[in-house]
């Protein structure tokens, strides 16, 4: 292998790891398929998790959608994904217009560092994501005691 | 008038002798829930969303459920828990004055049934047992450890320190070589706690349930590959004392949250 | 099934009120081993819904990646005084349920 391409080479895979960590504008494709091959949009969806946990078994999570939540324009439901899980489809939420807000608290369980993502699916027919990352030393499911 | 001198002297030199017996100084003792996340210490300190709360509720109802063949309710004799069993314990392990033994709450709660409700004592790490022991120390929340080492105690207490200071296991290692000696250092991704005593029973989440002063220290023995004595064994209840003294003064936190 | 309710026991009529659940279940996640080595079976809250003077107004489809002793909090507009009924149910179709009053002004 000639001298330039082996170089290209090292710095090409250098950059892959970068790139898969700050990532969260490349939707989950197990998330995606809420929308069932409709487009699904960043933005309206907010989730605040811890940057690290204190132990997998156990996460506070929040997931907010900016919407009127009236019966013309709410928000139906909220799906929450796993990237690294077991099982990625963690829970979905179904509210509606006698929610009032819509804001889910929960606690979660997670196996191992990774980015969590939640899909809204509103009453118009659009879906929007967030998703965010989180490091987790003592992972759930998989550290067994 | 110098022999009352001497007294005196000789007493605040036993004092003095006493004090110097602490490894970590009163002023620099600190529970658990210091070495928490900030996020695990906001769930200890939420009255509803802490899990341990679902056993003191538990708990609740079984202070006024009649048992054994007395038919009588834990309420029957102490009424309302929130007054007659405030302080109660923060002054355990104690000598029971009837038996002469050295007893936890979880072994006063169950001799009480025992010999006052005429009931089946609760099985060791019960849900039953959990649930009542969780209630009764959750009256003394805010309450500082204060659990007495004079008298017939001495001697428990003494047995309690030799088996805090007794290497132990595969890894050869005693209680003190972690919490007196290196409280505060890492061990790979955690902080090492003093190891007190003051918020069990406890929401452990790696048990995902909660759990007595016991099975974390079976937990703890389990950890240095040293052989786990049975639940109940009066080691444990000794090192209990033991551990309680070395608390005195930090506040009842359960049910606490821990890792 | 042990569990906990928070709501506010009243509130004005259009009000955006609070909703707390706690349930005690394990759920087990069909990933861990007991003692002698056998795979405990999984076991979790499947479903946990929440009628409002028998409308559902909340529905929530849990899984194993919901931790143990679930808790979740949602919004509901207080509506008309009555009661919040709460139901869920797990792997093994073990039912629970719980009722809380509301007052609405």
């Amino acid at each position: 292998m000639k001298r330039r391409e082996f170089l290209a080479g090292i710095a090409g895979t250098l950059a892959l790891p970068v790139a898969a960590f700050a990532d969260d504008e490349v939707l989950d494709p197990l998330a995606a398929k809420v929308a069932n091959g409709a487009p699904v949009r960043k933005g309206k969806v907010k989730i605040v998790l811890p940057q690290l946990a204190d132990n997998g078994n156990s996460v506070p999570i929040r997931i907010t959608v900016d919407s009127p939540m009236t019966a013309a324009d709410h928000v139906k439901s909220i799906h929450l994904y796993s990237e690294r899980n077991p099982v990625s489809n963690m829970a979905n939420f179904y509210l509606g217009p006698r929610a009032g807000k819509a804001e889910i608290d929960s606690r979660v369980r997670l196996a191992g560092s990774q980015k969590v993502t939640a899909v809204a699916a509103l009453s118009d027919g659009t879906f929007w994501y967030d998703a965010a990352p989180i490091v987790v030393t003592l992972s759930a499911c998989l550290d067994e005691s | 008038m110098s022999r009352a001198v001497l007294a005196v002297a000789l007493l605040a030199f036993a004092a003095a002798a006493q004090a110097q017996q602490r490894a970590i100084p009163l002023d620099q003792i600190k529970s658990g829930s210091a070495f928490l996340g900030q996020d695990l210490r906001s769930l200890q300190n939420d009255d509803f969303a802490n899990p341990g709360m679902l056993w003191v509720e538990r708990g609740e109802t079984m202070w006024r459920d009649p048992a054994g063949k007395s038919k009588q309710s834990c309420a029957s004799c102490h009424q309302d828990a929130k007054s007659s069993m405030r302080g109660v314990a923060a002054r355990y392990p104690k000598i029971d004055t009837a038996s002469g033994k050295l007893l936890n709450l979880g072994s006063r709660i169950n001799a009480c049934r025992v010999d006052h409700q005429g009931a089946e004592p609760f099985r060791h790490e019960s849900q039953e047992l959990l649930s009542i022991t969780a209630y009764v120390a959750r009256q003394s929340r805010g309450v500082p450890v204060a659990a007495s080492i004079d008298g017939p105690a001495r001697a428990h207490f003494d047995a309690g320190e030799a088996a805090y200071r007794l290497r132990r296991g595969q890894m050869n290692l005693s209680c003190a070589h972690c919490h007196e000696a290196n409280w505060g250092k890492r061990l790979l991704s955690e902080t090492v706690s003093q190891g007190q005593p003051n918020g069990y029973p406890a929401y452990r989440m790696e048990w995902q349930t909660l759990g007595s002063l016991q099975r974390r220290l079976r937990a703890c023995l389990s950890g240095i590959r040293a052989e786990m004595l049975p639940y109940g064994s009066p080691e444990y209840v000794d090192l209990e004392l033991y551990l309680a003294w070395r608390a005195q003064g930090l506040p009842i936190e359960t049910p606490g949250v821990r890792r | 099934m042990a569990a906990r309710i928070q709501i506010p026991s009243q509130a004005k009529q259009g009000e955006v009120v609070e909703v707390r659940v706690l349930i005690q279940h394990p759920m087990e996640t069909g990933y861990r081993h007991d003692d002698v080595g056998h795979l405990i079976k999984r076991n979790v809250i499947k479903v946990l819904s929440c009628r409002y003077n028998g409308v559902e107004v909340f529905r929530a489809d849990l899984s194993s990646g919901i931790a143990a002793n679930p808790y979740v909090q949602f919004y509901t507009v207080a509506d008309k005084s009555g009661e919040l009924e709460f139901y869920w149910i797990d792997d093994e179709g073990k039912q629970g349920s719980e009722r809380q009053s509301i007052r609405v002004t």
